[in-house]
């Protein structure tokens, strides 16, 4: 029943004064995206010579490590490999916006992210290829351990910036998701409590058209996954994914945003993934090759390339000289995996609690009995 | 200003107590939830902490369970150690995912080197006429989950150094507080709290010798009760208070049971999938030789939790625990 409804209400029915703090708190113009991605390569905006070159050597090195590692899963060298061909430029634009202690929240396709934040790219692969979980101390990097469930790591990116200001730290968290990931309750959870907090948080978004095989269009009746921050009161800003030089701005932005505590930001950065979901996904059953090969056209590296060597900052030296540093790269990758993991059953029990229960104390003793009695058969069996 | 608490003290003055001496003491530690600051808190265990250690020490966080842990998991990852406040038992499911997926394996994922040292305060179980929704026995869910260590305290006495012990793990804890016994009282001094033994050990409440009540949390009043009531058949029952479902202590429970050569197992949770089936299993496997009769259990029915003029029918009570002794008069070919 609505109050003009209620038995008795003439037409000037009492309609009450609503409190202030009913009232929209904040003008929601200045927090809506640009109608269109924000682009820096093709126009005649100035460009940090030093840091084209820096993305661009990150670029090709991303593109190299991209394909090395969907190699190593055919040869059955890692479990799985999420590509992030054709995204490298959002990969290595957050990688290279932080400062040393700045904390970044992978999920698990930003596997090249944390590679170009310097982590070692045998340890960056350590869950993918099935030997434990996270390869790394996140403290010693600053990067969360990648993240499988969706959206799961936002509110934690969240948290942690909020721990650091309470401190009163510099330290600004960059959380990176997928757009199908901005449907789960922890994405929305995340960006409500950040904005509430106006926590030190930076969103990235990489829309690369994709949740496996379900399109953008039936995740989200959005007019853009950026729109979303106006409901929260943050600014959204849509930027294309695939220009090195205008995600990276757009992130220095929104990093510098935060660090002066003016709050946190989203980002949506509109991309492809030019590889399947994974290996065990086949992308031909839902999309045609004409919009992949548009994409390629579009091409992160080729565009910075042209770019570059267009304005006279990159010379054939310099592409050499990148391209010999990913191959080096790769060929040490290549090696290093090659080689079988080295894992001890024992540490099954190692880290479930700070200290072992007399449960975990009792199962210990079984493994460690079953070993001895197979080191034994096969001792029996070489005889 | 430290106050005085007055005499005798509730456990629901305890459980504050023990989050502001453990603010005091660490200013790692902070508080947050819904409602956890100006009110404090629906039961009103957070009362004063805003206050007195300021909205970032105790901060009230927007309605979103998987939110409030979510972050939670951010400021341990940064040195805190944050104390979750989930205002009621079901109202903690959609922080599951946060639980499962995150706090339970964060450490194990990292390879010891990220520890989740937070605490998740839980008030639950029935008995307080509370609508659906609001009478959950979460604890088997909790149980299943390796990682968590599980709690409920039964006494005044136990709910502070237990909430301390949890504030103090390295490792996280699922504090289940029974909500009908945050207004049981004892003569606890604040000032001189009692030393209680660190998370896993039980502790026997009532010696006997004729069978082994074991129970926790809620049922354990039950329990002293119909121990009491027993005597006048003849039996003189041992009560068990686990204190902690996760670490089990097998080896206070088995001394008992192979002392007695009885057992029931008491508590409210559903008796299908619920604690008790282990706890069963686990006495059986190691008492076996020593039992005159199978482990009993009492539990809750196997339904969703009822409402609340119905729920004195689902609650195991004194009579539901007698009958069950009886029934282990137990001997072959009966």
């Amino acid at each position: 029943m609505t109050v003009q409804e209620l038995p008795g209400a003439g037409a000037a029915a009492y309609r009450p004064t609503p409190p202030p703090a009913w009232r929209p708190r904040t003008d929601p113009a200045p927090l809506l995206p640009d109608p269109e991605p924000y682009r820096v390569l093709g126009t005649d905006a100035p460009l940090d010579r030093d840091l084209m070159l820096r993305l661009y050597a990150e670029l090709i090195r991303g593109r190299r490590y991209n394909a090395q590692a969907t190699a190593l899963t055919k040869q059955g060298r890692l479990a799985v490999y999420p590509s992030s061909t054709g995204q490298e430029a959002c990969e290595v634009a957050a990688a290279l916006v932080l400062q040393d202690q700045d904390w970044l929240f992978p999920s698990y396709r930003d596997t090249l992210a944390a590679v170009a934040r310097g982590l070692d790219p045998v340890q960056a692969l350590t869950l993918l290829r099935g030997d434990w979980h996270t390869g790394y101390d996140p403290h010693e990097h600053r990067i969360a351990p990648l993240c499988t469930p969706l959206a799961t790591q936002l509110p934690h990116a969240v948290g942690l910036a909020h721990a650091a200001r309470l401190k009163g730290d510099d330290v600004v968290a960059l959380a990176m998701v997928g757009d199908g990931g901005t449907s789960e309750g922890d994405f929305h959870e995340a960006l409500n409590f950040a904005a509430v907090w106006q926590a030190p948080v930076v969103f990235l978004v990489q829309n690369n058209g994709f949740a496996i095989s379900v399109p953008l269009a039936k995740q989200t009746a959005a007019p853009s996954l950026a729109h979303k921050a106006v409901g929260y009161g943050m600014p959204g800003r849509l930027v294309d994914g695939n220009d090195a030089a205008a995600v990276h701005e757009v992130l220095a932005d929104a990093v510098a945003r935060a660090r002066r505590g003016g709050g946190p930001t989203l980002i949506e950065a509109v991309t492809y993934r030019i590889e399947a979901h994974t290996n065990a996904d086949d992308a031909t059953r839902y999309r045609v090759d004409a919009e992949v090969e548009a994409w390629r056209a579009h091409d992160p590296i080729r565009i910075l390339e042209a770019e570059l060597t267009s304005r006279g900052f990159l010379d054939d030296d310099a592409k050499r000289a990148a391209a010999e540093a990913a191959e080096t790269m790769a060929a040490e990758l290549r090696e290093r995996m090659n080689a079988d993991a080295e894992l001890d059953p024992m540490d099954l029990f190692a880290h479930v609690y700070a200290e072992r229960t007399a449960q975990l104390r009792e199962q210990e003793a079984q493994l460690r009995a079953e070993l001895a009695a197979h080191e034994d058969e096969e001792a029996e069996g070489n005889r | 200003m430290t106050t005085v608490a007055a005499k005798p003290a509730t456990m629901a003055q305890a459980l504050q107590r023990a989050m502001r001496d453990a603010m005091a003491e660490d200013p790692s530690v902070h508080v947050l939830g819904e409602d956890v600051g100006a009110l404090g808190g629906v039961f009103r265990i957070t009362d004063g902490l805003a206050k007195e250690f300021g909205e970032d020490r105790c901060t009230d966080t927007p309605l979103a369970e998987a939110g409030i842990l979510g972050t939670a998991v951010g400021m341990a990852m940064y040195g805190l150690r944050p104390v979750v406040e989930m205002q009621f038992d079901a109202f903690a499911y959609p922080a599951f995912e946060q639980l499962i997926s995150h706090v339970a394996r964060m450490r194990n994922r990292t390879r010891g080197s990220m520890a989740m040292p937070l605490v998740v305060r839980v008030p639950y179980g029935g008995g307080i006429g509370g609508v659906e929704h609001h009478s959950d026995s979460s604890e088997a869910y909790y149980m299943a989950t390796p990682g968590l260590q599980v709690v409920t305290p039964a006494t005044v006495e136990d709910a502070y150094g237990l909430l301390r012990a949890a504030i103090a793990s390295d490792d996280p804890v699922v504090f289940l507080e029974p909500k009908r016994l945050y207004w049981s009282k004892s003569s606890w001094s604040p000032q001189a709290p009692t030393e209680v033994p660190p998370i896993g050990k039980a502790v026997v409440r009532r010696p006997g010798r004729s069978a082994t009540l074991i129970t926790y949390g809620p049922s354990v009043p039950v329990c002293l009760e119909a121990a009491e009531a027993a005597t006048a058949e003849g039996w003189d029952l041992e009560v068990v208070d686990l204190r902690s479902l996760v670490p089990f202590d097998d080896e206070t429970v088995c001394a008992s049971v192979r002392r007695t050569g009885r057992a029931v197992v008491v508590h409210e949770s559903t008796g299908f999938g619920g604690p008790g089936g282990e706890i069963a299993a686990r006495v059986t496997e190691r008492c076996f030789h020593h039992l005159e009769a199978p482990v009993l259990r009492v539990a809750g029915f196997d339904i969703p939790y009822p409402p609340p003029m119905l729920e004195k029918h689902h609650l195991p009570g004194v009579d539901r625990v007698l009958d069950a002794v009886a029934r282990l008069q137990w001997e072959a070919g009966s």
